[in-house]
């Protein structure tokens, strides 16, 4: 059993109330990192060598410390925007351990020198949001959060700012876009956030799982959290895993253990009688991997090298009954109504690529159309202000290198469909007559 | 198909596949004193402009104070928060076009967002939400829409039925589903979201099983 930081009593009940989250120790970590100086708390931040759990995997200490010194009006904005799909880990911390993320944003923004922050929540997370302003206002209330904390020179404003649907706004720049209220478009990097963010200030931006560790940091010291997990991913993390598995959940597991322990042990292995097919290893956007793969370690780099990414740490796994072109033409969708349009590759190689898709499961297609369809993707992959493009041609490309025969066998089978009753529509032998959309309705039929 | 409205100079007039009147210059700044906005929502906007220190950023919360006023964005709607934020209609339609939540059309009063993502489909979203359109039929208090991934496939398939998370859903789920959200019941009690344990059976070092799941996580 691994050691447990932020799921350890999580289902508690009253933890989201500031009474039970004090008696069991809250806050006495804001109270002991407010007693140090803001350079000693961002010492422990770096040595604990804590990577960004949203995604990028950027380590949190080094991300604090890029932000300019000085007095300054300067943001921390907790990123709670969880949109990437098969990610659900950020909802059950806020909806049940609320006051570790403010705790954390506390002590974050007293590293950073931060005098503002704001929670971004997406706009479909009603109940969480509720629960954390709840939340907040008991904090308030208790001066954790507000002018001169605990009698120190440490002051912070947060608010709750929810968002109102749109997966773009999870992107960095998109988020602070949309927090200055208008349409979630990336900016160009650079200036990265850390020098000009929220207001063209310098603003650090976190996402809650990140956030809520801290507290964990600063009690055990930075020191001792980097002995969790393995030297290049430190500590625990939250894994989501979700779909053909028996116990779809999130899991809090030491960083390095192998994949397959998590899929099998933890989250029950494939529904019974299915085998797994494919994987995410890290949400939708993560180039997928194959059974071949289920002993590489769960961490950053061990993913990074078996040619994925650990991402968000969302495990959607995918058994032998989903035909490949279903899948792609799902995720391919998903980004294409996601794209904000800003940038040309991301928002016609989007759009084309579910064109395509859906030309193959017409039997439209030809093989030839494969190739097209991954030169699509590298044309995307780097061409785009922010990443949205790349988080669709990255599982599409690897579905396409590692499942080609399979593409080439639906669209075999695809087209032969749609010959037979091109045939069947005329006794026998084609017609040039026959309209394409007819022979398509036939094709269904005989499906 | 009438001709696309163009500018001088020969380019799309931007708006051009929405109704509008391209006669009429745009609307400006509405005068907060001439324009009718309930006292409700003008303390609501006001308050959320004073959280940040540029008012704009209010414009998605303010939007959304609207539209629970209003059923959905109206020309109204966002009249009165551009009157109290003094900001012009068109910059508050630019944000409540690109947002999902922020219905630019009149929708029924009950939303239901079916997840559509990836997980969900896996595991019978598509039959799911088509069994909900099914028995939603035309009935005008209903707002169904597939919904991109929505935060909850430990719980697929799901629905979020006005903002309560709902999973995982049976076919035959369905009929209960729309019969509490018409009577005003909360929606299927049993499978609400704010009731479910973490799935780690390696969290919560004593257990906390019947009374924390009465009591849930509120």
């Amino acid at each position: 059993m691994s050691e447990m930081l932020l799921f350890k009593d999580i289902d508690q009940p009253g933890l989201n109330t500031l009474s039970v989250y004090e008696a069991r120790g809250g806050y006495a970590s804001l109270r002991k990192a407010l007693a140090m100086t803001p350079a000693d708390v961002l010492a422990e931040l770096e040595a604990s060598g804590l990577r960004g759990r949203g995604g990028a995997g950027f380590q949190m200490g080094k991300k604090v410390s890029f932000l300019p010194k000085g007095a300054m009006d300067k943001y921390l904005v907790c990123n709670a925007d969880e949109s990437e799909p098969g990610t659900f880990k950020d909802r059950e911390l806020m909806q049940k351990n609320p006051h570790v993320l403010i705790e954390g944003i506390v002590i974050a923004s007293y590293a950073a020198g931060a005098e503002r922050s704001f929670i971004y929540i997406r706009g479909e997370y009603v109940h969480q949001a509720d629960i954390i302003d709840a939340a907040l206002a008991e904090a308030r209330e208790a001066g954790f959060v507000g002018e001169r904390i605990l009698g120190s020179e440490h002051t912070l404003s947060l608010h709750v700012h929810r968002g109102a649907g749109a997966y773009i706004c999870g992107e960095e720049t998109g988020l602070l876009d949309s927090l200055e209220g208008k349409r979630g478009n990336p900016r160009l990097k650079p200036p990265f956030p850390a020098n000009q963010g929220l207001y063209q200030g310098p603003t650090l931006i976190n996402n809650v799982e990140t956030l809520s560790t801290v507290p964990s940091i600063i009690e055990m010291g930075g020191g001792e959290y980097a002995e969790l997990g393995v030297q290049t991913s430190t500590g625990t993390k939250l894994v989501s895993v979700s779909g053909h598995v028996q116990r779809p959940g999130n899991y809090e597991i030491e960083l390095g253990i192998p994949s397959r322990e998590l899929i099998y042990d933890l989250a029950g292995g494939p529904l019974p009688g299915h085998e797994i097919k494919c994987w995410f290893p890290g949400g939708s956007s993560s180039p997928v991997l194959t059974p071949a793969d289920l002993d590489v370690p769960y961490d950053f780099d061990s993913m990074a090298k078996a040619g994925s990414m650990l991402g968000s740490g969302a495990i959607i796994v995918v058994d032998d009954s989903t035909p490949i072109v279903d899948l792609a033409l799902k995720v391919a969708k998903f980004y294409r109504h996601e794209s904000c349009g800003k940038c040309t590759p991301c928002r016609e190689g989007t759009n084309w690529t579910v064109k395509m898709l859906e030309r193959i499961d017409n039997g439209e297609a030809t093989p030839m159309d494969l190739d097209i369809m991954a030169s699509v993707q590298d044309h995307i992959i780097g061409n785009c202000l922010c990443v949205l493009g790349d988080a669709m041609a990255m599982p599409i490309g690897s579905l396409i290198a590692k499942f080609r025969e399979e593409f080439e066998a639906h669209i075999e089978a695809a087209r032969a469909r749609g010959e037979l009753a091109l045939a069947g529509a005329n006794g026998g032998g084609p017609h040039p007559g026959v309209s394409y959309e007819s022979a398509q309705a036939l094709g269904e039929e005989l499906r | 198909m009438s001709p696309v409205p163009r500018i001088p100079g020969g380019e799309r007039a931007s708006g051009w596949d929405r109704p509008a009147d391209l006669e009429k210059d745009p609307a400006l700044i509405p005068d907060l004193a001439s324009t009718n906005v309930p006292d409700e929502l003008r303390r609501q906007v006001e308050d959320l402009m004073s959280r940040y220190p540029d008012r704009h950023s209010a414009a998605i919360p303010a939007l959304h104070a609207a539209q629970e006023l209003h059923g959905w964005c109206s020309p109204e709607a966002i009249e009165q928060v551009a009157a109290v934020m003094q900001v012009t209609p068109a910059y508050l339609d630019s944000v409540a076009s690109f947002y999902d939540m922020l219905e630019n059309h009149p929708v029924g009063k009950h939303s239901v967002y079916v997840c559509t993502n990836i997980s969900c489909s896996l595991r019978g979203a598509d039959a799911l939400l088509e069994a909900v359109v099914a028995a939603a039929g035309d009935d005008a208090e209903f707002n169904v829409r597939a919904f991109e991934c929505l935060g909850a496939c430990d719980i697929a398939p799901m629905a979020s039925v006005d903002g309560v998370y709902v999973g995982p859903l049976e076919l035959s789920d369905v009929p209960q589903l729309l019969e509490d959200t018409r009577s005003g019941r909360p929606v299927l009690p049993a499978k609400q979201l704010a009731t479910k344990l973490v799935a780690d059976p390696n969290a919560n070092s004593q257990q906390f099983p019947q009374h924390a799941i009465e009591e849930g996580s509120r």
